[in-house]
């Protein structure tokens, strides 16, 4: 293959590509500005534009959906859970019947506490999660499956934090809450259930 | 006008230095050969299959097969077989020797006792940590200690690779740094910056709590300095297949470089975004604020442009390459690519599966929709088409020529080279969209799923894929280090009037055309430094005043 050979329909050839082979018997002088293929100059606007496209969907469904991540809420002693409320007594707690719930969670291996929790439909639940030794995950629900449900409940459950997300849950059935950081031999087994069962009265 | 030594475009290497980064070779695919070996281990399980009862006299559980699959594989393999590679190019690019071959000796003479020490708590089953090593989860001292020495080892070849090249600038102040040892600078500068989070997390916090000097570690902390590392380690192991793709893969086409200009333009946007956007590993982590969490987000949405700049520069070297060969067409050009070489064909294969790890990665990447896939199979399933694809399938096919160049023998079975690469690019579709999906469903990463009592029944169609593809892909490395064993050691050697050369195309355009300010290091380190301040400053900060080290120890 040599330099004769003609050059690419559609590529420009440039007028400067060829020098000598040692690069030193030319003086080429350097360009100010870097030169750019005008099919790539329109390739990066099609990218930074979808970029922003992207980014602009992410930020309406944060600001205007509400799916938001877990930020910053303080820290806990890890070793000394089982005296500080309310970690010493992981749990539902009503905030307003049949509407709203706190669910204080506490990972240790390899169980939850608590394994089981049953809210009504249309409740919002607020999770409060923490660790008594290594670290944990919780990720809320399975799909794909019969009966089984899932969420956007996804959360770290690191030793000394307090991990909180808030969901509310308008489909009825079992959300699986499954450990997902390696925590150890029997990580595999940890996991507990959320129910969700038709709101008393029904609608 | 040119002072000192010029830069010989056709310098080959003396074979002193061509074993020395075969030594590198031998260590990297030894590592690949034994992790690799629990791939299908792991993946049989996840369809039922559970053969670790039977492996009970080398590993003890499906978790220490898994952290001896992922440090060999995305830590020693990596790092040996790219510190090895860039020896190469600094050398062939620089077209002289290091300036001290015996630093850069001690440095890997350095990672090798550093992975021999890492390796026996690994063996023993007392560092059956993943190759996350999260506290507090506790390995044995040796397990930190051997991985603080490999990376030590790095840093000292990389010293070696500066000096080289400070000596090479002083003969050659007003021509362009040639691209290849430019580009692996650049993969070491951002290593060594990057690798300053986990050596901070190790040296200040893992190590001194295992040796007992104190009484707890803080795991928030630890992760953030943990991902300080863990996101630029990923283009640690992806430029130096780009810069196979960029500067070397046109040449194998019959190309040119379609702009040394953007490649460089490329490489420093790399250096300069990849480090300050770790926050995106860590979006449901708690203890860190979400706005902080946004900023990252941004940064890597930006590190996403480079990488369309890459995409379609490589394509368009291709492309020019294929013209020249007489192909044409909107996409008819594509056949006349040297598919018949294997080493063109494991690069191509591995660009192909690379457009859906970035597909991939730009979801992860997605602040809130990180909620849906975090922790789940689908990471591995991503990480699987970045790592284990473009990175090592790219790495079979530079080893295709550059194992013939270091022994100076011909490449054994070129058509079983072939099938090796087809054979791991079809099991990984399979493998790789089947963890993507039960991923999608909620599966757990880092799970034996045939033992987990919440997986769904319905399932296994997707699991027995995961089954099938991980043996397929295995079957595909086993032919990989087939062919390059029997061609380090056959008798046949190259006869006088042949060879094989290290691939260096040149540019389309001058590459004395380059802006200056393309070819300097002051402005371009400068404002990676004040961006890792302005993005990571202010929470360290917080986070290390903050610091509780209060959370004691536990065994795997």
């Amino acid at each position: 293959m040599t330099d004769d050979t003609p050059a690419a329909e559609g590529f420009d050839e440039d007028p400067s590509a060829s020098s000598e082979p040692d690069g030193g018997a030319v003086v080429v002088e350097p360009d100010e500005h870097v030169h750019v293929d005008p099919y790539e100059r329109n390739w990066m606007r099609i990218a930074a534009f979808t970029m922003v496209v992207f980014a602009i969907a992410v930020t309406v469904a944060g600001l205007a959906l509400g799916i938001q991540v877990p930020t910053d809420e303080g820290r806990v002693d890890p070793n000394t859970l089982a005296s500080t409320p309310p970690w010493s007594e992981p749990g539902l707690r009503e905030i307003v019947p049949g509407e709203e719930y706190d669910l204080y969670i506490v990972a240790r291996r390899f169980a939850f506490q608590p394994m089981e929790v049953e809210i009504p439909q249309g409740a919002t639940v607020n999770f409060y999660a923490t660790s008594a030794d290594v670290q944990h995950g919780i990720k809320l629900g399975l799909a794909g499956a019969e009966g089984r449900q899932a969420s956007n409940i996804n959360i770290m459950v690191i030793p000394g934090q307090v991990s909180k997300l808030t969901s509310t849950f308008d489909d009825v059935g079992v959300y699986d809450y499954i450990c997902h950081e390696y925590c150890g031999l029997a990580h595999h087994q940890m996991a507990g259930v959320l129910r969700v069962v038709p709101a008393e009265g029904g609608e | 006008m040119l002072k000192g030594r010029p830069t010989q475009v056709d310098y080959q290497l003396e074979q002193r230095d061509r074993n020395f980064v075969g030594y590198h070779l031998i260590v990297a695919v030894a590592a690949l050969l034994i992790g690799s070996t629990f791939g299908p281990l792991q993946s049989l399980e996840h369809a039922g299959i559970d053969l670790y009862p039977q492996m009970t006299w080398l590993v003890d559980n499906y978790y220490q097969g898994l952290t001896i699959h992922g440090v060999l594989n995305a830590l020693v393999w990596t790092t040996f077989f790219i510190t090895g590679f860039l020896t190469l190019c600094m050398i062939k690019g620089l077209g002289r020797r290091l300036r001290y071959p015996v630093l850069n000796w001690i440095g890997f003479l350095t990672m090798v006792v550093g992975l021999v020490i890492t390796a026996v708590p690994l063996l023993a089953g007392n560092a059956t940590v993943l190759f996350t090593f999260y506290p507090p989860m506790q390995p044995s001292s040796l397990f930190y200690i051997g991985l603080t020495l490999v990376v030590v080892g790095s840093w000292i070849e990389g010293l070696g690779f500066y000096l080289t090249f400070y000596e090479w600038r002083k003969d050659n102040p007003d021509q362009r740094s040639p691209f290849i040892a430019f580009a692996s600078l650049v993969t070491m500068v951002l290593w060594q910056i990057a690798t300053i989070g986990v050596a901070a997390e190790i040296l200040g916090m893992l190590l001194p709590a295992s040796l007992g000097w104190t009484s707890g570690m803080d795991p928030q902390l630890a992760r953030t300095l943990f991902w300080f590392t863990g996101h630029p380690l990923v283009y640690f192991w992806l430029l130096p297949a780009y810069l196979s793709w960029y500067a070397m893969l046109p040449k194998q086409v019959d190309g040119k470089m379609f702009s040394d200009q953007l490649a460089r333009l490329a490489f420093w946007l790399f250096l300069l975004l990849s480090v300050p956007l770790g926050f995106h590993h860590q979006f449901v982590d708690p203890g860190i604020p979400s706005g902080w969490k946004y900023v990252h987000f941004a940064l890597t949405y930006a590190v996403a442009i480079p990488s369309f700049m890459t995409m379609f520069t490589v394509i368009a070297s291709l492309e020019y390459g294929a013209w020249r060969r007489g192909g044409r067409g909107l996409f008819g050009w594509v056949r006349a690519l040297p598919w018949g070489n294997p080493s063109v064909t494991a690069q191509l294969l591995a660009g192909i599966l690379f457009v859906f790890g970035g597909i991939g990665g730009i979801m992860n990447a997605s602040y809130n929709v990180n909620l849906a896939l975090h922790n789940t199979a689908w990471v591995p399933g991503h990480f699987h088409l970045t790592v284990a694809s473009a990175v090592t399938m790219t790495f079979f096919g530079i080893s295709y020529w550059l194992v013939p160049y270091i022994v100076g023998k011909p490449l054994w079975a070129p058509k079983l080279a072939l099938a090796s690469s087809w054979i791991y690019f079809g099991g990984m579709l399979v493998f790789s969209n089947a963890l993507h999906t039960v991923g999608l469903l909620g599966a757990p990463r880092r799970v034996p799923l045939g033992l987990a009592p919440y997986i769904p029944s319905e399932w296994s169609g997707h699991l027995w894929r995961v089954g099938i593809g991980g043996t397929v892909m295995y079957i595909g490395l086993i032919l990989y280090v087939v062919v390059i064993v029997v061609t380090a050691l056959r008798r046949k050697r190259f006869a006088e009037d042949e060879g094989v050369e290290i691939p260096v195309a040149e540019s389309r355009r001058d590459v004395q055309a380059t802006p200056v300010w393309l070819d300097r290091w002051v402005p371009w380190l400068t404002a990676t430094g004040l961006l890792i301040l302005l993005a990571y400053g202010p929470q360290l900060y917080e986070q290390i005043v903050n610091a509780q080290l209060n959370s004691p120890s536990f065994p795997p």
